[in-house]
């Protein structure tokens, strides 16, 4: 075991892992963070907590992250290379760790132009994968990424995204391969609505073995309504949406879409379930955290095993 | 080349209230072929900001003459005869021309009349792009000649980031994704496994963020 991470462990063990995540409030209102985490209690086995998603200012990931330690759950610390450069991402790395921090999801970050500061300096001193090389360096090696020793090594479990359906898609393996070749644990992958073309991708992760060194989540979002199937389809960069999905939401009454999304989001990873190299998943429920139980417990992955 | 683009003309007025008598200044390089600051613009510029203080019932005397280079002080030393004979000095070199004026003529005010944007290149006629970011340590071997720093908006050295859709950058459907057309390039040149080879974290001392740069070459000195 790399590391005391309890994904890694549920993983090690086998069983299918179950993540969710918590995006952190817009001010100090940390009971929002407690109840938010209360909900997932039991039903899952990591939260990760986003890191100013869509680049809109919110409570730091650490801050919360800590919050949801203090309550006995583990937390996932979601970092992005837009906001920091390699000092400040290292010390809150070590920091986060000396509180017991010890997974957490390296991601490059959505561009600040789709936030609320567009018109901020944008970091990027680091890219995602060179990024996971200073977590592995750091954990791997006891040392800074600009080489000096460090004192008691944060030991992280490193997770890392994938997005089967952005452009160009013969380059996604490629690019999971270089993310494995970093040093990185675990992937979450982008929400998958298009089960097609996840599946073709993962048969391009299998003939390179990749799914053997790395424990991929698939990542599964319920649509609350038809409207909100259209803006992932239309708005959000780098989401699929197949146009059945659309329909078939589109096709119940309004007050059944909610309904039918969960539907759909079941079904899918009864689907994912038997796809060979999917090691667990990640339900992003976006502001519908209390959604995640039922969705846990109607695809037959609770209980949680207990490690 | 380096490319600008004009500031709108409230704002260059806004510099050049206070004063009758302005010394313009084009530059005979890149401003030039970019069309933001050569003798044309000046000759335009000069007959817009005249109009503007006579409607204001005011006059303004302008003189205008365009540099062959104005970051060049060898070119600069060509303002010392108009000099005296004005208030100010509106430039409309970029950055760099602004700036080799106000280092030589200590007493008088200097503005600048463009927005200096990026190192770049002309697409078609009227469009200019933007190419490079002068990081001081070209990766363009690396990357089919397609260079990620500049181009793609994340500056990711292993990219494509998630965004990256239907050839497009995850900001604006107007631009292209780097990692796309570097994607594309690698396999036209049939070197696409070398995109698997981790391109390791860049030392940026290379580039602003070692502070101002200087080349001294000793063999020229
Ligand atoms: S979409 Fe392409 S150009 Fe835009 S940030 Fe992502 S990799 Fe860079």
């Amino acid at each position: 075991m790399k590391t005391e991470s309890v994904l890694e462990k549920v993983l090690a063990a086998g069983h299918l892992a179950v993540t969710s995540e918590c995006g952190p409030p817009r001010g100090a209102v940390p009971e929002k963070i407690r109840e938010k985490a209360d909900i997932l209690r039991g039903y899952v086995d990591a939260i990760n907590v986003t890191d100013n998603q869509t680049a809109v200012v919110r409570m730091s990931s650490f801050a919360a992250c800590l919050i949801i330690k203090q309550m006995g759950l583990e937390p996932i610390l979601q970092m992005v290379t837009r906001d920091r450069n390699r000092l400040a991402m290292q010390s809150d790395i070590i920091g986060a760790y000396s509180h017991g921090i010890n997974t957490m999801l390296c991601l490059s970050g959505d561009h600040p132009c789709f936030g609320d500061h567009p018109m901020a300096a944008n970091v990027y001193d680091l890219d995602s994968i060179q990024f996971i090389q200073m977590v592995r360096k750091m954990r791997d090696e006891g040392k800074f990424q600009g080489g000096d020793d460090i004192l008691n090594p944060p030991k992280m479990f490193i997770g890392a995204a994938a997005n089967p359906f952005a452009d160009p898609f013969e380059l996604r393996v490629p690019r999971l391969a270089k993310k494995v070749k970093a040093g990185a644990d675990f992937i979450q992958t982008q929400c998958v609505y298009n089960v097609e073309k996840f599946e073709k991708w993962m048969e391009g992760v299998r003939e390179r073995g990749l799914h053997e060194k790395i424990s991929i989540l698939a990542g599964v979002t319920p649509m609350k309504s038809v409207g909100m199937a259209r803006y992932m389809k239309n708005k959000v960069p780098g989401m699929d949406v197949p146009d059945e999905l659309v329909k078939r939401i589109s096709g119940v009454p309004k007050d059944k879409q909610a309904e039918e999304g969960i539907k759909i989001c079941v079904e899918t990873i009864e689907h994912l379930r038997e796809v060979d190299g999917v090691r667990g998943f990640h339900i992003m429920a976006i502001e519908w955290e209390q959604k995640v139980p039922e969705i846990v417990e109607r695809a037959g992955l609770y209980p949680r095993p207990k490690i | 080349m380096i490319t600008a683009e004009r500031k709108p003309l409230d704002e260059i007025i806004d510099y050049i209230k206070p004063f009758s008598r302005i010394l313009l200044v084009g530059c005979n390089e890149c401003v030039t072929v970019c069309a933001a600051g050569g003798r044309k613009e000046v000759g335009l510029l000069s007959s817009a900001l005249q109009m503007a203080f006579m409607k204001e019932g005011k006059v303004l005397d302008v003189k205008e003459l365009t540099l062959e280079r104005q970051c060049d002080p060898e070119y600069v030393e060509e303002l010392v005869p108009l000099i005296d004979q004005v208030d100010a000095v509106v430039s409309m070199a970029c950055g760099c021309g602004v700036q080799e004026v106000a280092k030589r003529f200590k007493e008088k005010p200097v503005f600048p009349a463009v927005n200096t944007k990026f190192m770049g290149a002309s697409e078609r006629q009227g469009v200019w792009a933007e190419r490079c970011q002068g990081c001081g340590d070209c990766v363009l071997g690396m990357t089919g000649g397609i260079c990620p720093v500049a181009r793609c908006s994340k500056r990711l050295l292993n990219g494509p980031c998630g965004g990256s859709s239907n050839g497009k950058c995850e900001i604006n459907p107007e631009v292209d994704c780097a990692w796309q057309l570097i994607w594309d390039r690698l396999k036209s040149l049939g070197i696409e496994k070398t995109y698997e080879e981790i391109v390791p974290a860049k030392d940026w001392r290379t580039s602003r963020d070692g502070g101002p740069r200087k080349i001294i070459r000793e063999d020229l000195a």
